[in-house]
């Protein structure tokens, strides 16, 4: 399939013309929403389809993790810094990572993506405008599934995981209240609240992230088989199409 | 083409800046009215490009392996610029400085379009920054400035010389091409961002002259800082 990538704004000028095969899933959710969990196996299933598999993230890159990690000890940057040092760890992710695997025709699985940066910069006060204007260089996936889970739930799985409440998941370092506990509460619901706008924005499948995980893998991967069956219907018909 | 924001009413600080090519001697007159300025006892702070302590690291170490895009070139100097903007320039700004930086914004959207990026992205990158009172373009033909710059070096590192721009395999012919392509950036910014233009071949002196009346014609005559911190002795970054 000879496929041009979509971009969210003028994406990467000085790519050209280069073709892009692959296909992107994003996984998007708050920590504890069970996204690894899902990531894995659908890693599993993919491969024992015989797709090729990229499995990535919002990891740290070499580029500027070590600045960040610095920042976040001594707590001294700025939001827009940190946003801009973000979005630097993405775009060197995207085009290191991300476009030569989709370039060589692999499935990307993405484990969070800019919707996470951008939730996470609106709700310390960023404008939105000028978030969605400087993530236009990403690519549109061709399929984003964001686990809907309550910040009460999320509350609840973050002491089972880590024991212990963190303090950039809780939100501290925005002042919202002193007591982490219900800083923790009001952060993830300011979260919850600009990924549930963005699920309609930009057409997230929304899963209910308090099933059982296996109950919400089932249903990516129809999700995934009815897509991918989708795709090779219009490539044969585009086919049909320049033949006749 | 959205250009740089205003200032926001109710900063007592003022904002000049000094635009220009390598070697075209903006840094040299920056620093003659940075003492022009002292010797006044006015509230002066200085910063320049790329000097940010929590960025220069990964900079550094980035543009040695060549492992940067001109999208992450773009977004790790404006990280960089971020973070003296919100931790220097503006504090400043909003404390009643006279803020002096030696190039601005206007570097940036030179040196990414020149790379490749798309214009209007860059320009909302820097969307934070506050416009200049004051934007000097120091404006010299391109074979001034860069024999200036030829002729002080031994050799030109890989990002100055704008080899990442494949313009030639030659560091000097790329630095050419390089500069000429920022060159017509600053020209055509000029009008849409109100540059002062300075005739970059005239005498240092000369220069000078006309920068001190410049500057105490548009902003010092209204420019009335606190008399209460003319005694402390303020030597804070990129002294």
């Amino acid at each position: 399939m000879d496929r041009q990538l979509e971009f969210y704004g003028q994406g990467l000028p000085y790519l050209g013309g280069n073709k892009y095969p692959g296909k992107l899933v994003v996984v998007e959710g708050a920590d504890c929403s069970g996204r690894s969990w899902q990531v894995n196996s659908l890693r599993n299933w993919l491969e024992e389809e015989g797709h090729a598999v990229l499995d990535t993230g919002l990891r740290r890159s070499n580029l500027v993790g070590g600045a960040i990690q610095e920042a976040k000890n001594g707590n001294t940057l700025g939001k827009t810094t940190f946003s801009l040092l973000y979005a630097t760890d993405f775009a060197d992710q995207l085009e290191n990572k991300i476009l030569p695997a989709l370039a060589a025709g692999f499935v990307v699985l993405s484990d969070r993506y800019i919707f996470t940066l951008m939730a996470r910069d609106i709700v310390r006060g960023a404008s939105r405008d000028w978030l969605r204007k400087l993530y236009g260089f990403a690519p549109v996936p061709d399929i984003i599934f964001y686990l809907q889970v309550e910040p009460q739930v999320l509350l609840y799985r973050a002491f089972e995981k880590y024991g212990t409440l963190d303090y950039w998941e809780s939100g501290m370092d925005i002042c919202l209240s002193s007591d982490m506990f219900e800083s923790f509460q009001i952060y993830q619901s300011l979260l919850a609240r600009q990924f549930d706008q963005m699920a309609e924005e930009f057409g997230f499948n929304v899963l209910d992230g308090e099933e059982s995980p296996e109950t919400i893998q089932e249903k990516i991967r129809r999700d995934i088989e009815r897509f991918f069956n989708g795709v090779n219907i219009n490539e044969r018909r585009s086919t049909i199409n320049v033949c006749g | 083409m959205n250009k740089v924001i205003n200032l926001t009413p109710g900063y007592n600080g003022k904002l000049i800046i000094v635009e220009g090519c390598d070697g075209s001697g903006k840094s040299t007159q920056l620093y003659l009215l940075k003492r022009w300025l002292e010797q006044q006892h006015y509230p002066v702070f200085f910063t320049e490009w790329n000097s940010s302590e929590l960025v220069k690291k990964s900079t550094k170490k980035a543009k040695k392996s060549n492992l940067l895009t001109p999208t992450t070139f773009s977004l790790i100097h404006a990280s960089d610029f971020a973070d003296r903007y919100e931790k220097y320039i503006l504090p400043h700004l909003r404390a009643g400085y006279l803020v002096l930086a030696d190039r601005y914004v206007y570097t940036a959207f030179a040196r990414d379009i020149a790379r490749g990026c798309d214009p209007e992205w860059v320009r909302n990158v820097y969307g934070f920054a506050q416009r200049p009172d004051i934007a000097f373009y120091f404006k010299a033909p391109l074979e001034v400035s860069v024999s200036r710059i030829l002729s002080g070096r031994a050799e030109l590192k890989y990002h100055e010389a704008g080899m990442d721009l494949g313009l030639s395999n030659d560091p000097v012919e790329s630095f050419k091409l390089f500069q000429g392509i920022i060159k017509q950036q600053y020209d055509d910014m000029t009008g849409p961002e109100c540059f002062v233009t300075m005739d970059a071949t005239l005498s240092i002196e000369e220069q000078q002259q006309q920068m001190r009346e410049i500057v105490n014609q548009r902003l010092l005559r209204e420019f009335h800082p606190p008399a209460y911190g003319k005694y402390l002795s303020c030597g804070i970054q990129g002294e």
